[in-house]
């Protein structure tokens, strides 16, 4: 783990410090901090309602903490106005949910290139793109399929690609096996690790399996909206 | 495993030195510990004493005689009843980590750190195991499966206790 300047910059391509984040009177996050180098990957686990998405929702700006800060690549995320979060989210970084959440009315392929879209890429040099991440995550065959005529591991593939295709730094992946069966959930973890690593990405990875943990560089152990360093019990960023 | 058992099963295909024999068996089942020479030829001793393997042929060389060994009907009845037999499942209650946590906790120790420090362990292996079985073939896979379903099955007891552990410092106070 890199250390922290006292602009909180760490070198570490995302570091969280002292968050926290309330729903009503309840503290999900209560002091977190975390920190992920570039092609790392990080599991994130603790017990149900310990706060691992929560946690995961702040690193990724989707939720504002209540109070602490996030740095991503030297910049504060709450520094900056909604369209530079929103263009970070569509450029930076990509992300993969339990159940896929494709577009039902886009066809797979469509699906995949929509990462790209948003970003200015034409319709063609999207498509073809998404079509070569398809190919790598072995759902090439579904391309002209909606997300409604594939099996949930064809959808959850369908899901790395469209992370992965616009070249992302920080993939956020939340129980991305959770919905699919044994073989089908080691394939995606696979996959998915296996184009990280190779493209450089660092994925945050949360999960409450152990078997997809150890798919991980190291494990960050949330409790009580605290999130502990697994290996030396020591907070993920100071 | 049965060393005898698996040596006998693999000279079914056909007679073999025990130099291949060797081979074969720490390539099929020998992953990260291969035969010892000398377990392969005492194991041979045994099966030939037994009449469940014969000498096929000896050549001579430089080095010491090359002993060819075939399988016997009575060593092929041999396999086929050990493969029919069940193996009797292991049923862990002779347990070193809840041993260790009962200690832990009679003697004043810290209990919840042993169960951190075991669970962080146990992870590392199967890391470890899930780079090479991402690597391996699925005779690899299969392997290092088993393994891992097994330590899963250890990290969740791990959890278990820990969660337990209050209570369990009550009992054996």
């Amino acid at each position: 783990m890199s250390g922290t300047t006292a602009a909180g910059n760490t070198g570490a391509l995302l570091t969280a410090t002292r968050l926290r984040k309330y729903f009503g009177s309840t503290a999900a996050l209560n002091g977190a901090g975390f920190t992920i180098d570039s092609g790392e990957v990080v599991a994130v686990m603790g017990p149900s309602g310990s706060g691992k998405s929560t946690l995961l929702h702040c690193l990724a700006g989707i939720l504002e903490p209540d109070g602490g800060t996030v740095h991503y690549d030297g910049r504060e995320l709450s520094a900056l106005s909604d369209a530079e979060r929103s263009r970070l989210r569509r450029g930076d970084f990509g992300f993969v949910f339990q159940f896929g959440q494709l577009v039902p009315e886009l066809t797979c392929v469509e699906n995949v290139a929509l990462s790209l879209r948003l970003t200015g890429v034409g319709r063609g040099k999207a498509e073809s793109s998404a079509m070569e991440w398809m190919a790598r995550l072995e759902v090439d065959d579904v391309r002209d399929k909606r997300p409604g005529q594939v099996s949930g591991g064809q959808r959850q593939r369908v899901a790395v690609a469209r992370a992965l295709v616009a070249g992302p730094r920080l993939v956020f992946a939340d129980e991305p096996t959770g919905a699919l069966d044994s073989l089908n959930g080691e394939r995606v973890m696979e996959l998915l690790t296996g184009a990280a690593r190779d493209t450089g990405a660092a994925v945050v990875l949360v999960t409450h399996d152990v078997r997809v943990a150890a798919y991980s560089d190291r494990e960050v152990v949330v409790r009580d909206g605290q999130a502990l360093d697994a290996a030396t019990g020591i907070g993920g960023a100071p | 495993m049965s060393i005898g058992n698996t040596l006998l099963g693999l000279l079914e295909s056909g007679p073999r030195h025990g130099y291949d024999l060797k081979r074969l068996f720490d390539e099929r089942f020998g992953h990260d510990r291969p035969l010892h020479y000398g377990q392969v030829y005492s194991t041979m001793s045994r099966l030939l004493r037994n009449g469940l393997v014969e000498v096929d042929g000896v050549e001579a060389g430089s080095g010491p005689e090359r002993k060819r060994y075939a399988i016997t009907d009575a060593g092929i009845t041999d396999v086929g009843r050990w493969l029919a037999t069940p193996e009797k499942p292991e049923p862990y209650l002779q347990n070193t980590l809840y041993a260790k946590v009962v200690l832990a906790l009679l003697t004043g120790r810290d209990a919840a750190g042993l169960l951190d420090v075991q669970r962080n362990e146990h992870l590392r292996l199967m890391r470890e195991l899930t780079r090479r079985k991402t690597e391996g073939d699925l005779a690899d896979r299969l392997v290092c499966d088993h393994a891992l379903f097994h330590l899963e099955a250890d990290i969740r007891w791990l959890e278990l206790a820990t969660d337990r552990l209050d209570r369990l410092a009550g009992e054996v106070a």
